[in-house]
């Protein structure tokens, strides 16, 4: 499964080479066999794979055109929602959740032929850096089994990298696609606030919530965005914007590309992380683009900024698991109240329960103005610098996280630490800027590092260009 | 930014979280080290600036509205199928108001 591609799935199916049904089996059967050695899939789909391969197949018999993801064993995070098959979003609170209706964007990805075959595990609400505050357990990475994969998406981009996926759909509030995808060595796409509608997922923090694809390679990444981006009338955020052909474009021509690299970011970067990125630069330099040093002078004050906006609007989102609507509900409710507290107290872990305080904190009488009011002012100063570069280069070229993968346990005891590495993506999450990770090699023991790309919004077309061209050198 | 027990016990009866003891001396260390980098946002200047709530793209003023047509609802069964307890198609929670 790991040598297959989008494109190499459509070929066999087309020379009847495989047939639909014949390789969700495979897929099923060969991803239930390694999950043991990640624990990155929570749960398979088969029912619903199978019948969507038979579709697939029934198309093919027909003479129909398979569809733009015809085949492809998609894998779901599971904090998007899929009818019929559970959806806990790796909490104990909505461990038996089975949603009523799908997600946009799987109905998109089942519409283009797209087969799911199961959902992924993540940080408790998506709130994490390392897939540690999973109520199921942390994801091993695959690369490097006692490290950590990252997260919030680390299921999802661990299946892609062992190969038990051929793309996955995971969502990024802060960098939890992005920083993943650097981890396992894959392709991790944030595209542009809007680009792709948020209907069906469960929200953390609404004005940075991304949904956003993983891949092997740039271009089946920009297939995946391709399939769910677009305006849908279920998401009054999401953007009435054409989405362009983008796998079309990718013809691997950057010369005289302007690029540009954050003076902020790179005075802080260090190790092998820092040399692999500097290589990249390089490397883009030699392929004819023009590097040049620009400046996001707000990005000290990101992190603060981030963590409040966050936490707030998480604090108000998680409001409604309540005990009432969602599965559980503490044996302790005897009044309102204590079904309240209780089942809240005893359904989420520690991260969640964290930020939520630190949510209701810098909501509360008295805070408002100094953090809330503050941090999006903030917000609006990121995304001005942003701007402010955008006239100067086409696109920035950026670390995505300060070190590698580490190892399961070495941070999790230390929120500020974990918080303050998300400093390279979550300026990027900010702005609402579409922003990706591709490889870039590795660190002398071998673990994989990434190199960020960010461009203005909607100009996912250019990022991914200069991420094809990148990954050709 | 220092917080004591009691703004704990305060933000979690706002937040309707129980909390065990352990819980809250752990919230204490760990918010207080939190809210010290978020109080690193007093140090920046931001007289005039105006607050961004939200990512804003160029658009017609309506563009974000949908059609108003009729669509199906999930229907009753459905919306309280996932609900720890129901009785008669509704919610049923623990009394609220005493007799």
């Amino acid at each position: 499964m790991k040598q297959h591609t989008v494109a190499s799935i459509r070929a066999g199916l087309l020379a009847k080479e495989f047939s639909s049904v014949e390789l969700t089996r495979e897929a099923l059967a060969h991803a239930e066999r390694e999950n043991p050695a990640t624990n990155a899939y929570l749960r398979f789909s088969p029912e619903r794979a199978l019948a969507a391969a038979e579709k697939v197949d029934e198309k093919i018999a027909a003479g129909h055109d398979p569809g733009t993801l015809g085949g492809v064993p998609v894998a779901v995070k599971d904090v998007i929602v899929t009818k019929g098959v559970v959806t806990t979003c790796g909490s104990k609170i909505l461990r038996d959740y089975v949603p009523p209706y799908d997600a946009t964007a799987i109905e998109r990805i089942e519409a283009a032929g797209g087969i799911v075959i199961g959902k992924t595990n993540c940080d408790e609400f998506a709130m994490g850096s390392s897939n540690e505050n999973s109520a199921y357990g942390p994801v091993r990475n695959p690369v490097a089994p006692d490290r950590v994969p990252g997260g919030s998406s680390g299921g999802s981009a661990a299946v892609v990298a062992q190969g038990t996926a051929v793309v996955s759909l995971g969502s990024d509030t802060g960098g939890s696609v992005r920083q993943p995808a650097s981890f396992c060595g894959v392709v991790g796409v944030t595209p542009t606030y809007g680009r792709v509608s948020r209907y069906g997922l469960v929200a953390f923090a609404s004005s940075l919530d991304h949904i956003g694809p993983f891949a092997r390679n740039v271009r089946d990444a920009a297939t995946l965005l391709e399939v769910i981006a677009g305006r849908d009338p279920l998401d009054s955020t999401s953007a009435d914007a054409p989405v362009p052909n983008y796998a079309a474009h990718l013809d691997g021509d950057v010369r005289g590309m302007k690029i540009g690299v954050p003076i902020e970011y790179m005075k802080h970067a260090t190790g092998d992380t820092a040399d692999r990125v500097n290589e990249a630069i390089e490397s883009l330099r030699a392929m004819g683009c023009e590097v040049r040093d620009v400046s996001l002078p707000s990005t000290d004050y990101a992190i603060a900024a981030y963590y409040v906006i966050a936490t707030a609007e998480a604090s108000s989102n998680l409001a409604r698991f309540d005990g009432v609507r969602y599965t559980m509900r503490s044996a302790q409710s005897d009044t309102l109240s204590n079904m309240y507290q209780n089942t809240r107290g005893e359904g989420f872990g520690a991260e969640v329960k964290r930020r939520i305080m630190l949510g209701t904190y810098v909501l509360s009488h008295g805070y408002y103005d100094a953090y809330y009011l503050k941090a999006q002012k903030v917000r609006a100063l990121i995304a001005q610098d942003f701007s402010n570069a955008f006239q100067e280069v086409d696109a920035i070229a950026a670390p995505v996280s300060p070190y590698p993968a580490f190892r399961i346990g070495e941070k999790v005891d230390d929120p500020v630490a974990m918080y303050l590495s998300d400093i390279y993506t979550i300026t990027g999450s900010l702005a609402g800027i579409p922003c990706m990770s591709v490889p870039c090699g590795t660190t002398a023991e071998g673990l994989p590092v990434g190199l960020q790309i960010l461009c203005k919004h909607f100009d996912e077309l250019k990022m991914f260009r200069l991420a094809d061209a990148f990954e050709k050198r | 930014m220092h917080l004591t027990d009691k703004e704990v016990r305060y933000v979690a009866n706002l937040a309707n979280l129980s909390l065990t003891e352990d819980e809250i001396a752990r919230m204490v260390h760990d918010l207080g080290g939190i809210l010290e980098q978020m109080d690193r946002l007093a140090g920046i200047d931001t007289l005039g600036v105006a607050p961004m709530a939200q990512v804003l793209f160029e658009t017609d003023e309506t563009a974000t509205l949908r059609p108003d047509v009729e669509r199906a609802p999930l229907g009753n069964d459905l919306a309280v199928a996932n609900a720890p307890v129901t009785s008669g198609g509704y919610f049923k929670v623990p009394k609220v108001i005493e007799r």
